[in-house]
């Protein structure tokens, strides 16, 4: 790729056609095409409307339990011999991950669209969670779309839609995974166009999702920088987050891309190893292609045609990636790295024993890298990461693999 | 190029008959087969037809064309392949027009400008991009239409009388109304509404109005074809084709007729259709 020229200010995209340089833009059957002009004239009054944001702000306090709180985790720091860390706790909101942040915000949309029913696409199934949680909340029925394989590696979640009042349709098209259930969620929406509105969970899809989602997201690092100049005095030398989609990520990231102390790393699901076909690295080892809804970074073979990722992790287990993060890494300002199931599975075991935290299996990918570079800067020196999910959903997987019967 | 396609769709007026317009899956289940279909497809009453590109991830189409494109993935179709079809397929007939159809991924993979070089020379007439609305003109439609190569419109319900004129402009070839909201291979929509809509687009344009999603049936291609200037049938043809495999999804020497059976019989109901949208 030619590099483009450094831009004005990283924080300006997308532009009126959704694009962050060559990257997002909306690649619908013409069917959408009315439904998501409709859906970006709301967001552009929503986005400027005091009530809108009145009622975002008090369901965050009172729903959703905001501001997560910004945790110094002295152990970890002392054990690692380096740079202070910080998490910001995101894995302490109401359904256990970030997640619940974007469902909030799209269903109070949905609500103003006047739509009767609430679509969406799952993993790991905490998107999954997120979106019955809102649709109980605000009285939608509720269709999540699961790949087959995920409906049996995550049983818990499964049953937590269903008692939320969800429907999970199992996916057995393609081959049952997270971009499967996306394309399934897209044949629904096409379908019914009059009275659904789809929940994208991450921040990737067709303009205005990708903007929409980090929008919702950004409350992770307005509150991080509050809460980190409050206790430092200062900015972070580094952000550290996993990227899936790229939806913690991008709500960490954003309001210190303009901050030029800051370094800022994304972590991949490197799975089994890069040489490999088992990895979900999109960022490293993909290029760019059109998937979606969007133009970006994609896990392809030589003809165009998507493959199928593989990590530890569910939630980390598409081949896409949000189009924001491959204009940052085109651009320079976000660097990539991919982190392997084994490093995120001895990351989430550390962490458990000195800080009695219980991280999700995708920020274990992110604290792998932190354990990594903490040792290597100075005590003086500030990592942030963001915490973005609690680990309760993966002690089976985890329990599984380290022999330990449950 | 364009001009195959315009002078088979004067020649249907001037025949006073709807076209029948035909989708195959290229390469299912394999490049042979699926080459003897397409040869055999304009004897049996096609006289346009829609070649597949297989994509991994068909998010427009329903479970038939899903499972045929996994077919012809799986023994090994590509964008490539798909082109030396309809090349092959040119050596014998150079009047039937051929309109790929697919998603946009491989073709960008492929880089739009060698692409659209390769499909004017395998004597491709014209594109039907899902993933690509009028928004998007200027990946492909635009350089398509430089070239010479028809850039064919999908217009469905949802796109109304202030959107029709977005969805008409660069458009060319005809306009392909997909009939109704769903995914390919959805139930038959009342006729009645459209020949409304076919009306409602005739305003808009000068161009042939095809219709297509749901047509499975010589009595549906009659219905339909009354009211437009084109039936097409995707979903009930790859049927045929999976209909007629070994368990393990190989081929019978029944594959190519169970085909040619179902169209022949399209194209007698096409035929027997009075163009009542036409003048």
């Amino acid at each position: 790729m030619n590099q483009p020229l450094k831009p004005n200010s990283f924080r300006a995209g997308p532009d009126e056609d959704g694009r962050f340089g060559i990257y997002g833009g909306r690649f619908v059957a013409e069917t959408l095409m009315p439904l998501i002009l409709d859906l970006e004239a709301e967001w552009n009054k929503a986005k400027t409307d005091a009530e809108f944001q009145a009622e975002l702000a008090h369901l965050g306090t009172h729903y959703i339990g905001r501001p997560s709180p910004l945790y110094f985790a002295e152990r970890l720091t002392a054990e690692l011999g380096g740079a202070k860390i910080y998490f910001k706790r995101d894995e302490l909101n109401h359904t256990g991950s970030h997640k619940i942040n974007n469902c909030i915000g799209q269903i109070l949309l949905a609500k103003r669209m006047g739509k009767k029913r609430i679509i969406a696409e799952t993993g790991a199934g905490q998107h999954g969670v997120a979106s019955a949680t809102v649709a109980a909340r605000f009285g939608f029925p509720c269709v999540v779309y699961m790949g087959a394989t995920d409906v049996e590696r995550q049983a818990p979640n499964v049953f937590r839609m269903k008692l939320l009042g969800a429907e999970v349709k199992p996916v057995t098209s393609g081959h049952g995974t997270l971009k499967d259930a996306m394309n399934e969620a897209l044949r629904d929406w096409v379908t019914n166009v009059d009275d659904t509105y789809y929940i994208i969970g991450t921040a990737a899809g067709p303009h205005p999702y990708p903007e929409m989602v980090r929008e919702f997201q950004s409350v992770i690092g307005k509150e991080a920088r509050e809460q980190l100049m409050a206790a430092e005095g200062r900015l972070p030398d580094m952000l550290v987050a996993a990227v899936g989609g790229g939806s913690n990520a991008i709500g960490l990231f954003h309001p210190f891309l303009d901050d030029e102390s800051v370094r800022i790393v994304g972590v991949e699901a490197g799975g089994k190893g890069l040489e490999g076909e088992e990895h979900c690295a999109s960022l490293t080892a993909g290029r760019p292609g059109v998937l979606h809804g969007n133009r970006t970074y994609l896990l392809q073979d030589g003809d165009g045609q998507i493959k199928e990722g593989h990590s530890i992790s569910a939630g980390l287990d598409y081949p896409g990636i949000g189009p924001e993060h491959s204009w940052l890494k085109d651009s320079g300002r976000v660097e990539y790295v991919p982190i392997k199931d084994d490093e995120a599975l001895a990351a989430f075991q550390l962490l458990t024993r000195t800080e009695g935290i219980i991280p999700a299996l995708e920020p274990s990918h992110a604290l792998a890298e932190v354990i990594k570079r903490a040792p290597t800067m100075d005590k003086d020196q500030i990592i942030l990461m963001n915490l973005c999910g609690r680990g309760d959903k993966d002690i089976f997987t985890v329990g599984k693999i380290l022999g330990m019967g449950l | 190029m364009t001009a195959r396609m315009d002078k088979r769709f004067a020649d249907l007026k001037a025949e006073g008959r709807p076209a029948l317009i035909t989708y195959m899956m290229g390469g299912d289940p394999d490049f042979q087969t699926s080459l003897g279909i397409m040869k055999a497809l304009p004897g049996a009453g096609a006289d346009v037809i829609e070649l597949g590109m297989p994509f991994s991830d068909p998010m427009a189409d329903g479970p038939a064309i899903q499972l045929a494109g996994q077919r012809a993935l799986a023994n090994g179709q590509t964008l490539a392949k798909t082109l030396d079809l309809a090349r092959e397929f040119r050596k014998h007939d150079q009047d039937t027009p051929i309109v790929l159809m697919g998603y946009y991924n491989p073709i960008y993979n492929m880089g739009v400008e060698t692409f659209l070089d390769a499909a004017l020379d395998a004597g491709i007439d014209g594109l039907i991009v899902v993933d690509l609305p009028p928004e998007m003109d200027d990946e492909l439609c635009i350089p398509a239409v430089a070239k010479g190569v028809n850039f064919i419109r999908l217009a469905t319900p949802t796109t109304d009388e202030k959107r029709l004129p977005t969805v008409l402009r660069n458009t060319s070839g005809f306009v392909y109304y997909v009939s109704m909201n769903g995914i390919t291979g959805s139930a038959l929509p009342d006729p009645s509404l459209v020949g409304a809509a076919v009306q409602r687009i005739k305003a808009h344009t000068e161009l042939p109005v095809c219709v297509g999603f749901g047509v499975k049936t010589a009595d549906h291609a009659r219905a339909i074809g009354a009211a437009a200037d084109g039936v097409v049938v995707g979903s009930a043809i790859v049927s045929q084709v999976a209909g007629s495999l070994t368990v393990d999804g190989k081929a019978t020497d029944h594959t190519i007729s169970a085909v040619t059976t179902l169209v022949s019989g399209l194209a007698t109901g096409v035929r027997s259709a009075r163009l009542v949208a036409a003048e």
